[in-house]
């Protein structure tokens, strides 16, 4: 059952996935890119729960992929904000 | 319980997030919302009752943040494909690393205990299949954006790098890995599990690295926007390995909008995406389009500024060229004064203009262009025969009229910025010599278009300083 129900997340989650971008105005395709590209950071997540545990392989592996997907998140987000930033209206 | 309620809340934070990036309003609130999104997720995660060693959690954090907090920060807008790039690639790795833990934890426990643990439904050839996933994605994501990184970042030449046998090979390391996957799946717990996984991974990085090679620099939007989309289906393969609803959410979104920025670039340029990355542009076809009559005619910069002083509508295209000679701010200089003179300014950005989506538009946001003053091409060319002077900086292939004239030509379809219907034609460039693609633009044989040799930045800073 459930492998049943994170196929169907995932499944809506494409949908999902398609139906918010379908139409991104061209000059935020950067933005998007790098920000998108912080989410996928999320790994972090499984990386974790790897570096928590006691056997020394999961472990190193683990506590690898935790720097690797830091920086993957805090990079990202900083720079995506550093970019949106300077998107400024003429007014302002 | 709860640490799957605050997983639900944290997805619902990716998604506000990335609808609002879809619009320049609300895009910081956004990346703020995904932020928080991400901090949230990760605290609940610390909750996990497997945790039971904090030390090296807390030192990777730290080591992290530090390192990626200071080259976001330091890093220049120019550089920004690079960056973006390489961040990618380590998202990739983390991915393979998690796989890869994975499977280090089922060897310690052993599988009876390991899927006894996830409740005991989840067969054992699932949960290395999405091993074996989250290790190819994740792997041809890494050395695939190092590649590019080093393309971008000048570390690497950006031409094609072409041998005699790559198509093959390229098929023979695809077919060992499908067939060590499926040799791996069929019996999980046999004896050379470890064997396959370390085949699985070598090759991965070796088609990573041979499957970006072959792509040329200005075919990067497109694969930097694949790769990201990669980034994501690698963190939903490592949701499937670790069964975790967030990771599988967030990575869904990230894998559908790195495909519709693929889609997007592919269709600015008129391919497909598999002649974008089998075709190895320009180098096989040997097509290079028919050959041009005529000269190209240069012009001093003091005699652009007498024209360009008449001119009551200007539209400046910018191209890779202005990123590489860091001539924005200059740019934008100009069309202050040009303003200020009276005429209308507009900028004219193709959607593959430059080395990753929207390139330009972060550098002449850099450059405090307001953003109402830029314009998409399906906006600017109706109104392209009314203007007086178009000046092109560092751009090339993007306003070819070979493309949009010539059937012979190797670009001939791709949807051009129509610069020659314009009354004059200024095209900043350094020397005579073909553009990246090696193709010919016949645009520079035009009559109403003129040369301006130099780098792009001195030559608006003359300019510049003629109208001061």
């Amino acid at each position: 059952m459930e492998l049943i129900l994170l196929l169907f997340i995932f499944t809506l989650s494409v949908f999902l996935g398609f139906e918010l971008i379908s139409k991104v105005p061209s000059q935020l395709h950067t933005p998007l890119m790098s920000g998108s590209n912080a989410i996928s950071g999320i790994t972090i997540v499984g990386a974790l729960v790897a570096a928590g545990l006691e056997i020394p392989l999961a472990k190193w592996l683990g506590f690898g992929a935790v720097i690797l997907a830091t920086i993957n998140v805090v990079g990202g987000y900083l720079v995506t904000d550093r970019m949106l930033g300077m998107f400024k209206k003429k007014d302002q | 319980m709860l640490i799957n309620l605050i997983y639900i809340a944290a997805s619902i934070l990716f998604i506000l997030g990335i609808k609002k990036l879809g619009s320049a309003d609300t895009a910081r609130s956004g990346n703020l919302l995904s932020a928080v999104g991400m901090a949230l997720a990760v605290v609940a995660t610390l909750f996990d009752r497997q945790i039971l060693d904090f030390t090296w959690i807390f030192a990777g954090i730290a080591i992290g943040a530090v390192i990626g907090g200071v080259w976001a920060m330091r890093a220049e807008m120019t550089g920004m494909p690079e960056l973006v790039a390489l961040f990618n690639g380590f998202g990739g790795l983390a991915s393979v690393l998690v796989g890869w833990a994975e499977f280090g934890k089922i060897q310690g426990q052993g599988w009876q205990k390991y899927l006894a643990a996830s409740g005991g439904e989840v067969p054992d050839w699932f949960t290395t299949l999405a091993i074996a996933l989250a290790l190819i994605i994740g792997g041809i994501t890494f050395t695939g954006s190092l590649i590019a990184w080093a393309k971008l970042s000048g570390r690497m030449g950006g031409a094609p790098t072409l041998f005699a046998g790559q198509k093959p090979l390229n098929l023979l390391l695809m077919g060992g890995i499908l067939l060590a996957s499926i040799i791996w799946v069929a019996s999980p717990q046999a004896a050379r599990a470890e064997t396959l996984l370390i085949t699985v991974v070598a090759l991965s990085l070796l088609i990573g690295i041979l499957g970006v090679i072959p792509i040329g620099g200005g075919d990067m939007p497109v694969v930097i926007s694949l790769l990201n989309s990669f980034s994501g289906l690698a963190a939903c393969a490592a949701g499937f390995v670790v069964l975790n609803n967030v990771l599988l959410v967030a990575g869904c979104l990230v894998g559908a909008s790195g495909l519709i920025l693929t889609i997007i670039m592919c269709k600015a340029m008129n391919r497909t995406l598999g002649n974008v990355l089998f075709g190895g542009f320009g180098a096989t076809t040997g097509k290079t389009g028919a050959q041009v009559e005529g000269e190209m005619k240069a012009l001093s910069v003091q005699d652009a500024y007498y024209v360009l002083e008449a001119a009551n509508s200007v539209v400046i295209v910018p191209g890779y060229g202005m990123a590489v000679a860091q001539a924005q701010h200059a740019c934008k200089e100009l069309g202050v004064l040009l303003e200020k003179n009276g005429a209308e300014v507009r900028y004219a950005i193709h959607p593959v203009a430059g080395r990753m989506p929207g390139h330009m538009n972060v550098l002449l946001a850099e450059a405090d262009v307001p953003y109402e003053q830029l314009c998409e091409m399906d906006d600017v060319n109706p109104i392209m025969p009314t203007v007086d002077v178009a000046i092109v900086i560092g751009a090339n292939d993007v306003v070819n009229p070979a493309a949009a004239e010539d059937p012979t030509s190797p670009i001939y379809g791709m949807p051009i910025i129509n610069v020659h219907e314009a009354r004059s034609v200024f095209v900043l460039k350094r020397g005579q010599g073909a553009g990246f693609s090696g193709l010919v633009n016949t645009l520079f044989f035009r009559d109403n278009c003129r040369m301006i040799y130099g780098d792009a930045k001195s030559t608006l800073t003359s300019l510049v300083s003629e109208f001061e």
